[in-house]
């Protein structure tokens, strides 16, 4: 970003956030959607992560040095979600849990309905400790790579390559639990 | 990354396929950010210098100058226009209600342009 976007024109920095919000509206939707568990809630979250971007937009884009700010939204999102929780002193409801009931008309959960072992992974994904699943949605529903991880938990690069490695592991043994048990 | 890993991430991309959002949110979050932006424009521009001369015209273009200059601005037109209706039901009196409504227009415009 050079000097010339200390005097972005409104016109352009709307047109720019727009552009930002039609490329990442299923992002952010599909990390609220997973961290929240319900459409409801989800939609709101989501509402209200590009009412904050749109606030702090101009600044975002002077610091991003050229950066993407997918992870600067996916940290927005986060830190509502926070205190979405905080706020009404409840947990996350699983959509993962209720992935076979809440959503009929869901493209995601129609896929995984029927499919036990899918079933089980999202059962497994749901008890993992938050930075962990936080870290598998980014991973695997947003398709971010470490960097962007990193940039949106407030992590480095190596931090977040260790934490999505422990994540996967422990999921897999989540998973194999009570494979092995019934054997 | 051995072959049994490899499937396990598979999977795990699977279970984990992106959501996609509500079409009724795609287009209400579209709308609010882009053309009620245009709508509040038109109505500053299409209210006319005689009708200023009632102070009871002046909420809609006030708002509308308020929330006319960006397409987030939108936003506090749409909240406090619910909360108008919410609040016009319960509501005995017109005057309190046009305060407290213009009240809202100046919070949400604080909370949505803080750096603007």
């Amino acid at each position: 970003m050079g000097d010339s976007d200390a005097t972005t024109s409104k016109a352009e920095l709307d047109a720019r956030f727009t552009e930002l919000y039609r490329a990442h509206l299923r992002d952010v939707y599909s990390y609220s959607y997973y961290r929240v568990g319900n459409h409801h809630d989800a939609e709101d979250l989501t509402e209200q992560t590009f009412l904050q971007a749109y606030r702090h937009f101009e600044r975002a884009l002077r610091e991003s040095g050229g950066r993407p700010l997918r992870p600067w939204l996916i940290r927005i999102a986060h830190n509502l979600a926070a205190n979405f929780y905080r706020d009404r002193s409840r947990k996350p409801e699983s959509a993962i849990e209720d992935a076979g009931v809440i959503s009929s008309v869901h493209t995601t959960e129609s896929l995984v309905e029927g499919r036990e072992e899918l079933q089980s992974i999202l059962a497994g994904v749901a008890q993992l400790p938050d930075d962990r699943r936080e870290a598998l949605i980014m991973r695997f529903a947003l398709g971010m790579d470490n960097r962007e991880i990193a940039r949106a938990l407030g992590r480095t690069d190596g931090a977040t390559k260790v934490l999505l490695h422990r994540a996967i592991r422990q999921l897999e043994g989540i998973v194999a639990a009570p494979e092995e048990s019934q054997a | 990354m051995t072959s049994a890993a490899a499937d396990f991430e598979a999977l795990l991309r699977e279970a984990l396929a992106p959501v996609e959002p509500p079409a009724d949110l795609a287009q209400r979050l579209e709308l609010t950010l882009v053309n009620l932006t245009e709508l509040a424009q038109e109505e500053l521009e299409a209210w006319e210098l005689p009708a200023m001369r009632d102070p009871r015209n002046w909420v809609r273009p006030v708002a509308a100058a308020v929330v006319g200059t960006t397409a987030g601005t939108a936003l506090v037109l749409l909240r406090v226009r619910a909360r108008h209706r919410a609040r016009a039901a319960g509501s005995g009196s017109l005057r309190e209600l046009a305060g407290r409504t213009l009240q809202d227009i100046a919070e949400e415009t604080r909370r949505v342009l803080p750096d603007r």
